[in-house]
């Protein structure tokens, strides 16, 4: 059966969930072939072979944490010679984005990025793109070469599906560009023990209504009741009172939750860009007229100091 | 030697404007006002700033797209770059980010160059991956993402927050950067900038001047087939309640009945 590259998004072994995804949406068009890379490689072999990858090639070497995006891209291509894949299955992320590009251009081929869906073609994988701020749906193809798809979080459910994970090591050779850019400096960022943004089920937002870091405590308390991430709006952001790792939008995060909770946020055509894929749509705003109330599954028109306390203890009473 | 910087700005349609496709699946640029990029305006600041702290430096504003495109040079101009330069060409119709990054690293060798520098994305096509796609053409570092840069004895320096970690990178020119909306509010052309702008070389040149087929790039060299382009059906109108004391308790009943709680 023709084999799929799935590239691995792992932290130190640990694979994040849209690389499960993927590899979901890779059985659809052939057998999956992991390529994991950097400290830990080996070590996500039980997790990719418990979700369908029949082999998992792995490599480590300093270069990986000390060199930008080049290093990985001299790997997957070296998997990608190795393989002879009919497609080569990358997570949507800002690095793996860059890596999944310039393999393209080296092995002449064509790149979709951000498929929310993949399907096999009679012309090969057919991904589906939500555009223009997720007001149009697109399927598109690769015409050219072997089909390289960067896929978003959240596009597939993980499902379990036994197979060998067989480790292989990979044989890497670095080329000269892949020491161009050092990394001098890295500082990790800090857990808040929340789910990561673009995975959560739900995601509880605050925009400029929050009116200050000093309120965010509230809005934090209802993702916590939830189990939810937290997001925030761009002007949230540049005010400067939540981290622009949490901003939802064009050019923050793009989330696609079963659950989106909208607090004090208007609703421009750049936040809806970035979330206005959620299944279920919630908002709490003062003003009625708001654009955030043309998505909204329901709304309360109030506000949200006294709607967002009320329902947080409505339901840390309701868990009991 | 004077620093060259090459900015490459796209016109896009505006975001705020009801975009679409046209009949053969390619952006609909005739029914929505274009403009520079926003994301781009934030390459052409950090260029300025970099070229404040240089010596000598000079910087050109380049793109790839039809006629109109000359209203994004002319506001880049007008923020105070020198030049610019407008590729240009019907067979480009369609082109998409691995044809236009074939293009634009072409224009960037024949302009000479010693820092490329980009916008994070594109706000039509939001795909984030040409400057990637340039450093890979051009054999040259990529710095991408930036919130931060600078630029001294010919090695640039700046700061990507990632997802994981902020990293702080360096390497030496020449270079294709890229930066994003987090390294610093783009400034306002002046009166004086847009009078300036006007006399400001504007050079056009097709692919002949590149020595680019058609064949390699448009609709039909594309290396991606759109087949299919649908809008998505409005959402359905949801439920919406006026808080009266309940907000809260109602809010939290709706959640109870999807389950969520
Ligand atoms: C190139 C570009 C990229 C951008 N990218 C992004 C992006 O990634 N993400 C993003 O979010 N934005 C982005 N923006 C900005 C976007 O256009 C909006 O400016 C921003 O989303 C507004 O944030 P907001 O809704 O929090 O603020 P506002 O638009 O000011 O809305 C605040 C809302 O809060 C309500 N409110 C106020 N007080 C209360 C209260 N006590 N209770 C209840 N409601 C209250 C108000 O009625 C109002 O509707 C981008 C813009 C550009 C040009
Ligand atoms: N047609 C174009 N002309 C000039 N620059 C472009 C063009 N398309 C993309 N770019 C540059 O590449 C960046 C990323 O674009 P993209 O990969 O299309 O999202 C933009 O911010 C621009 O700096």
């Amino acid at each position: 059966m023709a084999e799929v590259l799935v590239y691995v998004d792992h932290v130190d072994g640990a694979v994040r969930k849209p690389t499960l995804e993927l590899l979901t949406l890779a059985r659809r068009i052939g057998e999956p072939v992991a390529v994991a890379l950097g400290n830990g490689a080996a070590d996500t072999a039980a997790a990719l072979a418990e979700h369908g990858a029949v082999k998992v090639l792995t490599h480590d070497a300093a270069e990986y944490a000390d060199y930008l995006v080049v290093p990985k891209v001299d790997a997957l291509q070296a998997a990608y010679e190795a393989v002879s894949p009919v497609a080569v299955l990358v997570p949507s992320s800002a690095e793996a984005k860059e890596i999944a590009a310039r393999l393209a251009v080296r092995i002449g081929s064509g790149i979709i990025t951000d498929a929310v869906d993949l399907e096999a073609g009679d012309e090969g994988p057919v991904a589906t793109q939500s555009v223009f701020a997720a007001s149009f749906s697109t399927k598109s193809r690769v015409a050219k070469g072997t089909p390289v798809i960067t896929v978003k979080p959240n596009s597939a459910a993980v499902e379990a599906a036994p197979a060998a994970g067989t480790v292989e090591a990979l044989d890497v050779t670095f080329g000269a560009l892949a020491t161009g850019t050092k990394v001098t400096g890295r500082t990790p960022r800090e857990s808040t023990g929340r789910p990561e943004l673009t995975e959560a089920a739900i995601v509880v937002s605050g925009g400029r209504g929050v009116n200050g870091a000093e309120n965010f405590p509230i809005i934090e308390a209802l993702a916590d009741s939830l189990g939810a991430a937290v997001g925030a709006s761009r002007a949230a952001v540049d005010a400067g009172w939540y981290p622009h790792t949490n901003q939802v939008g064009q050019t923050g995060k793009s989330v696609s939750p079963q659950l989106y909770i909208a607090n004090g946020i208007s609703g421009a055509i750049q936040h809806r860009a970035g979330m206005q894929t959620s299944k279920t749509i919630v908002a709490v705003n003062k003003d009625a007229e708001a654009p955030i109330f043309d998505l909204v599954d329901y709304g309360v028109v109030g506000d949200l100091f006294d709607v967002v306390p009320q329902l947080t203890e409505e339901i840390n009473s309701r868990k009991g | 030697m004077s620093l060259r910087i090459v900015v490459t700005v796209k016109y896009v349609p505006d975001a705020t404007g009801d975009r679409h496709f046209a009949d053969d699946l390619t952006v609909d640029r005739d029914d929505v006002d274009g403009l520079l990029s926003e994301l781009d305006e934030y390459a052409v600041e950090q260029a300025l700033q970099i070229a404040d702290e240089a010596d000598d430096a000079e910087i050109t504003i380049l793109t790839v797209g039809p006629e109109d495109a000359k209203d994004a040079l002319r506001k880049a101009l007008s923020m105070g770059a020198d030049k610019a330069i407008h590729v240009e060409d019907d067979d480009l119709h369609g082109t998409d980010a691995i044809g236009t990054s074939l293009v634009l690293a072409k224009a960037i060798e024949k302009a000479g160059y010693d820092l490329v520098i980009s916008g994070m994305a594109s706000t039509d096509g939001t795909m984030g991956v040409v400057p990637a796609l340039l450093a890979e053409r051009l054999g040259v570092p990529q710095v991408t993402l930036l919130s931060e840069v600078s630029v001294e004895d010919g090695t640039v320096k700046g700061r990507r927050d990632g997802d994981a970690a902020s990293e702080l990178l360096e390497a030496s020119l020449p270079a294709v950067v890229s930066v994003t909306d987090q390294s610093g509010e783009a400034r306002y052309p002046s009166f004086k900038g847009i009078m300036a702008a006007k006399k400001k070389p504007v050079q056009s040149w097709d692919l002949s001047d590149l020595d680019i087929e058609a064949e390699e790039v448009g609709l039909e060299g594309a290396w991606t087939a759109v087949d299919s382009a649908a809008e998505r059906p409005a959402r359905t109108a949801g439920t919406i309640v006026k808080d009266e004391g309940e907000g809260g308790k109602q809010l939290a009943e709706f959640l109870a009945g999807q389950k969520f709680i």
